[in-house]
């Protein structure tokens, strides 16, 4: 029996499939335009010409993400919050804590041993918590979004920014390149921010070992250290930390199927 | 086909041609040689009574919440008091209030009808300042304020006699002063009769509101909106009374019958604070999912009469056991009955406050609650993070959302739809759609 999980989500469409709910088949990321029909067409064509898996094939598929509503082959939808915890426990049972770092949302989430939420926060109207942030200050920094993670790691002090808005920090970010502030700390400064932000959200929902990082912004090497630090813990990421949200989409299609 | 069986409300459209007429009858107060006085919806309002029978009010926060519910009406009053000057965090009531009265727009028709006196207390920073800058924006109104914050009373505190002599001291000050503004003879047998209405009204709201206990609700929250509202008007009134006493018989019967507000209920939560009154499609949201707002401790206790222990929990405080017979003791039984309503309570303690709460989700047996975080009321909102975690640390799942009572600005709907979605999946609620 295979199922899968779409995540629509703001940048990219994410499908996993998977066998018997327990191995990973198949697994597409795509870039998602404008048109939100057309890239879940790509998506699920790229699944077919990777690993040979098409929606007919399926048992079941869930939908989950921001553009969920439009995955018209899903047999039903969930909230990035569920599909997130499921994914993460899936991936390690031993996760208690989940957070979601995406490009517009980030979330904190609680969990137990089967992977069912015990609470979660959200960001509210509030892009300083997420992956626009980051973009933002990459382009403020003019340095390519890649390489802002690595050259934060290069920093050797530690530089306030005290600006909780994202619009203000990109202001606070030109007062401190006038002031000749090393770009290595400006970026560290960055990540500090937004772990910041993170940060009181996972302690809202209350942290419990064990702590695992997901959603795009777990790429960035910089952020997971502040975040580490501000934590006092060491965060798994696991490999594929786009797709943990599809996955998780899976498992619950699979659950059901 | 629905799990329960549902009927609308007999009294629905009575309760919406009371508050009409309300409103009305403020505006047209002249016509006949009345008068129209403005205070707080907390006020002791039974003083004013004592005036006359052709003394009409408009109280303050029930109409920001009309101002609120109009969006378009609302953004513009928002914008006239922010134009003005005053910053866009104070009281939303507050702002729409006062911009109502800058772009001189009545929320229900016509100008904006200038009170000829003012009666005020002081249960919040903003209430303090609120009529003080409407006397000053309509050129001088006569305002009497009464000082309320005595500190905690029963069942939380003690409310010692120098407590109410206090308070009802000011009251008693304040017939003389109203005497002396308005040039009227204060008539105690009105002002008698005004207090027992208030009692009647603010007891039997009570017990409405504890029938929601039955399973399936009779009421939801939304509706609950629309009946409670009239005690925030005039809960002095014989009309009130009589018809939340009316109300209550007809809410009873539901209940003994099982008639259910949500058809195929499923789900009980409560809410807390005022909701974000532009918004009230939220409560409509759960629906689909059978899930029942079956009331908060606002809707139940802004003006509903309760008492608490710890045993027990919350029951509706019995009537006063005899009339008062003189102005004196009107007063002090006033006082005495306003000043023991949990809902004052929380202004001391966020502790307080959540036992009250936690004593509703064991009450009203409910699955979860969820918190509107609301920036428009700084008074209300004061300790709901500590409530938040008493509520959790006591057994029930919360989930909450940011917002503003009266200013829709500060809500984000389609986020906030995300969040009950994964409150409700929190629950294992799934959606059986609104039959």
């Amino acid at each position: 029996m295979i199922t899968a999980g779409i995540d629509i989500g703001s940048k990219t469409v994410k499908i996993v499939a998977l066998k018997d709910a327990k191995e990973i088949v198949g697994q597409v990321m795509i870039l998602a335009g404008t048109d939100v029909k057309e890239s879940i067409s790509k998506a699920w064509a790229e699944l077919e010409k990777t690993a040979g898996v098409k929606p007919g094939d399926l048992a079941a598929i869930v939908a989950t993400g921001a553009g969920k509503g439009d995955a018209v082959n899903a047999r039903r939808t969930v909230t990035e919050v569920s599909a997130d915890a499921k994914g993460a426990n899936f991936l390690n049972p031993e996760v208690r804590t989940v957070i979601d770092v995406g490009a517009e949302e980030g979330r904190a989430i609680r969990i137990d041993a089967a992977g069912k939420v015990v609470d979660f926060a959200i960001n509210e109207k509030c892009a300083a918590g997420a992956g626009a942030f980051t973009e933002a200050m990459a382009r403020a920094l003019e340095v390519e979004i890649k390489e802002l993670g690595p050259l934060s790691l290069k920093s050797t002090q530690e530089v306030a920014m005290n600006a909780q808005c994202a619009v203000f920090a990109e202001s606070e970010l030109v007062t401190l390149v006038h002031a000749k502030t090393p770009k290595p700390d400006m970026a560290r400064a960055v990540h500090n921010a937004i772990s910041d932000r993170i940060v009181s959200m996972v302690r809202r929902v209350g942290m419990e070992e064990k702590v695992m990082l997901i959603g795009g912004v777990a790429n960035n090497v910089g952020f997971l250290d502040s975040l580490q630090r501000d934590l006092n813990t060491t965060v798994i990421v696991p490999e594929d930390s786009e797709s943990v949200s599809a996955l998780g989409a899976a498992v619950l299609a699979a659950e059901e199927a | 086909m629905g799990k329960y069986p549902t009927e609308p409300l007999k009294l629905w459209n009575k309760a919406k041609e009371l508050r009409q007429k309300f409103y009305e009858n403020y505006a047209k107060a002249h016509d006949k040689g009345g008068l129209r006085y403005a205070g707080g919806a907390w006020t002791f309002d039974a003083v004013p009574f004592g005036l006359g029978q052709d003394v009409y009010s408009l109280t303050s926060e029930p109409y920001g919440a009309s101002c609120a519910y109009n969006k378009e009406f609302s953004l513009r009053c928002l914008e006239a008091a922010e134009g003005y000057g005053y910053a866009r965090d104070l009281c939303s009531y507050m702002r729409n209030y006062w911009g109502s009265i800058l772009i001189n727009e009545y929320a229900f028709g016509g100008p904006f009808p200038r009170p000829d006196f003012i009666w005020q207390d002081h249960i919040c920073c903003s209430h303090a300042k609120w009529y003080q800058t409407m006397s000053e924006l309509e050129g001088g109104i006569p305002m009497y304020c009464v000082d309320v914050g005595v500190g905690a009373a029963p069942p939380f505190g003690q409310l010692k006699p120098h407590k109410i002599d206090y308070v009802a001291g000011q009251i008693l000050d304040g017939i003389d002063w109203l005497e002396k503004v308005t040039g009227r003879t204060f008539n105690d047998e009105l002002y008698i009769e005004a207090c027992w209405n208030d009692f009647r009204s603010t007891h039997t709201w009570a017990k409405v509101c504890e029938l929601n206990q039955t399973v399936p609700a009779s009421l939801d929250e939304k509706t609950l909106y629309s009946l409670y509202v009239l005690a925030t008007l005039s809960k002095a009134s014989k009309w009130c009374a009589d018809f939340y006493e009316e109300l209550y018989d007809e809410v009873k019967d539901r209940a003994s019958r099982g008639i259910a507000a949500v058809v195929n209920e499923q789900a009980r939560v409560m809410s807390d604070t005022q909701p974000p009154w532009a918004f009230l499609k939220v409560f409509r949201y759960l629906e689909e999912y059978g899930c029942v707002s079956v009331g908060s401790l606002y809707t139940f206790g802004l003006e509903g009469m309760w008492d608490y222990t710890e045993d027990k929990g919350l029951t509706p405080r019995p009537m006063p056991v005899q009339r008062p017979t003189s102005r004196e003791e009107a007063t002090r039984m006033l006082v005495d009955w306003h000043l023991r309503k949990p809902e004052y309570q929380h202004f001391y303690s966020p502790e307080y406050k959540s036992k009250l709460m936690i004593a509703i989700c064991k009450q009203w047996k409910l699955n979860g609650v969820m918190l509107h975080y609301n920036r428009g009321c700084e008074g209300l909102s004061l300790g709901i993070a500590e409530n938040r975690l008493a509520i959790q640390e006591a057994g029930f799942p919360v989930m909450t959302f940011e917002g503003n009572m009266g200013d829709e600005r500060e809500f984000d709907e389609a986020r906030t739809m995300a969040r009950v979605d994964a409150f409700m999946e929190t629950l294992g609620i799934k959606r059986v759609g609104r039959a």
